[in-house]
């Protein structure tokens, strides 16, 4: 998989984009639609995380500052959203450095930096929740006009194709880079930070970078967001759900791996569509909450026993499979 | 006259709370010390406590005092089972895995939560709820006098059990070196899960004495787990005097701020507390190590 990920992606990135062409089922393509999404912001995660190993617990902060950026800068500015989307993209990597340059020049990592992380992003959710200018407890609203000019689509396949754009995307930056000079260095600080810096990596420089990129990646997921939804509030945009999300979908699918947050983001949600069904069937009405017991028990058990996610797991039965057959 | 009493009376409900917020950061800060992990599923273990309070207390018809004798040993129980049979196998011993698996824990304690009770806001209703003592001029809530003298009453407890008892020295040698410790007879894997139990026994104490004046929900948890972080990087990772003081003072912080910015400029002072602090002092103000 390492030798050719480009090819990998083309193949998996068009064999997504014919799904849509199968049906024209609302259901299907929002959840299609909404998979893309989190499957962004966990390209984002696992930028910072899965190669860097610096594990986030606040990538809502990237994700809010994104959808509210895109949100504002069309309601109070008027400005086109395929203009907005660039200037939320750095609105998120600026966020991103700002954060990195204090926590880790103050050398905090692992739980600690797991904590700031957060507390960020509670911060981000308080003061967007108070301030008037991001609408306040209200929200905002971005005003419907479905055009392809204004990133609307009344095609709901056309947004998917969109959001599908953004995955490629992320896929192709992250496999390169996987196999960047940048990205070596990057999993260096992740497995040893002295001795990467022995080796004159200058680890705070890279782990600047990285979570500079991850910021804008998961800023664009966000952007996407505003404009699947064309409403935004405090925690919707900077609520614990999408720093949950984000974390989980690259670990259930293979930290720090190319495909690992798409694989990771389908599985979770998927799960979770099947488990809320399942529970209003069983109970005669939605039972909020049941879908989010699932994902915790999903994450204990991958730390667990599959620490290489759903992808590790099928390497390891396709290479057994090879073994057995030779 | 009068803005001195109103100031008076926002610094003793600070005081009050404070106390509260500390017994609960004590939990996490002896499970900190001992284990060197974040127990990330402690603001959700309060939130499980505080709905057993509740249904002790509709259900059953148990007094939310009476009810500490029974979910103390109940919490502590949970707990020890909880480090030995989840949390210890599943993370391998690794400190990130250990973070990730809290977290999966809180998410389920929360969301089951959830599930089970739904979104409601609950509250007890017991007859000493509004009773107050005159003090001078201040009138002080009964309840919040109780908590306050309870709170510093277990932490008492707490220290004495690790100074004075076999089990506290074996708990210290763990903390303070675990292959020493293993090799010299303790049984590692047991320590660990009695501080995990004595975390949880805090919090269930903890819940009964804020369920006379508090209200509950599946998600109260979230709003107290950073203000225990706060107190516990405050107070320095570890240290009990540390939580004790760490948790007036935050406190204090919020009832103070409350009063002067309002609500919810109040609650950022606390996470802008946590975060300067994590940035310029992460060692808090008693911490020994970084």
């Amino acid at each position: 998989m390492t030798s050719a990920p480009y090819a990998w992606i083309a193949a998996i990135v068009a064999a997504l984009a014919l799904l849509p062409l199968g049906t024209s089922s609302n259901t299907v393509l929002n959840f299609l639609s909404f998979a893309m999404i989190v499957t962004v912001a966990a390209q984002g995660w696992n930028i910072l995380g899965g190669y860097g190993g610096q594990f986030s617990f606040g990538h809502a902060v990237f994700f809010g500052t994104g959808a509210y950026v895109m949100a504002l800068a069309q309601v109070r500015f008027g400005l086109n959203p395929w203009l907005a989307l660039p200037l939320a993209m750095a609105m998120g990597a600026a966020v991103g450095y700002a954060i990195g340059f204090l926590s880790f020049r103050a050398r905090l990592r692992g739980s600690y930096f797991a904590l700031v992380t957060l507390a960020f992003a509670e911060v981000f959710r308080i003061s967007a929740n108070a301030w008037g200018f991001t609408g306040g407890a209200a929200g905002v609203l971005v005003p419907l006009k479905l055009d392809a000019a204004q990133m609307q689509f009344a095609d709901k396949r056309l947004f998917y194709w969109l959001a599908l754009a953004f995955v490629a995307a992320a896929l192709v930056l992250t496999a390169w880079i996987a196999r960047s000079r940048f990205g070596a260095q990057l999993v260096a600080v992740r497995e040893n930070e002295e001795a990467a810096r022995a080796l004159g990596v200058d680890a705070l420089a890279i782990k600047l970078r990285a979570i500079t990129l991850s910021g804008a990646v998961t800023a664009a997921a966000g952007c996407l967001y505003t404009q699947k939804f064309l409403y935004l509030d405090a925690n919707l945009a900077y609520g614990p759900w999408i720093s949950v999300e984000a974390l989980l979908a690259p670990i259930i699918g293979g930290l720090g791996t190319v495909f690992g947050p798409l694989v990771g983001a389908v599985v979770l949600l998927g799960l979770g569509e099947v488990t809320k069904t399942v529970f209003a069937n069983l109970m005669g009405g939605s039972v909020p909450g049941v879908d989010l017991v699932v994902f915790g028990a999903l994450l204990i058990a991958c730390v667990a026993y599959a620490p290489r996610g759903v992808l590790g797991l099928l390497q390891g039965w396709l290479a057994s499979a090879r073994k057995a057959r030779a | 006259m009068l803005k001195l009493d109103i100031f008076l009376s926002a610094l003793a409900n600070g005081l009050m709370t404070g106390a509260v917020y500390a017994l609960v950061a004590l939990g996490l800060t002896l499970v900190y010390g001992v284990l060197h992990i974040i127990n990330f599923a402690h603001g959700a273990t309060l939130t499980a406590a505080m709905f057993a309070v509740f249904v002790m207390h509709s259900v059953f018809k148990v007094d939310p005092y009476l009810a500490i004798f029974i979910l103390t040993p109940l919490f502590f129980g949970l707990g020890y089972a909880v480090q030995r049979f989840v949390i210890g196998p599943a993370s391998h011993g690794d400190d990130s895995n250990i973070l990730l698996v809290t977290l999966g824990l809180s998410i389920i304690i929360e969301n089951a939560l959830l599930a089970g009770f739904r979104s409601d806001t609950r509250s007890i209703d017991v007859p000493y709820g509004f009773s107050v003592v005159e003090v001078g001029n201040l009138f002080l809530s009964t309840p919040k006098l109780v908590a306050f003298a309870a709170s510093f009453l277990v932490a008492l407890l707490l220290w004495l059990l690790l100074a004075r008892t076999d089990t506290g020295k074996a708990i210290r040698a763990v903390a303070r070196e675990k292959t020493g410790a293993a090799l010299s007879g303790i049984d590692v894997d047991h320590i660990y899960a009695v501080t995990f139990g004595l975390g949880a026994a805090c919090l269930a104490i903890a819940a009964c004495l804020l369920m006379p004046t508090f209200l509950v929900n599946p998600r109260i948890g979230n709003a107290f787990v950073l203000v225990a972080f706060t107190i516990v990087v405050l107070g320095g990772m570890g240290s009990i005097l540390g939580a004790l003081v760490g948790g007036l003072i935050i406190g204090v912080v919020e009832s103070l701020s409350g009063l002067y910015f309002g609500e919810s400029l109040g609650q950022i002072g606390i996470f802008l507390i946590f975060i300067l602090v994590l940035l310029f002092r992460p060692t808090g103000l008693f911490g020994a190590k970084a």
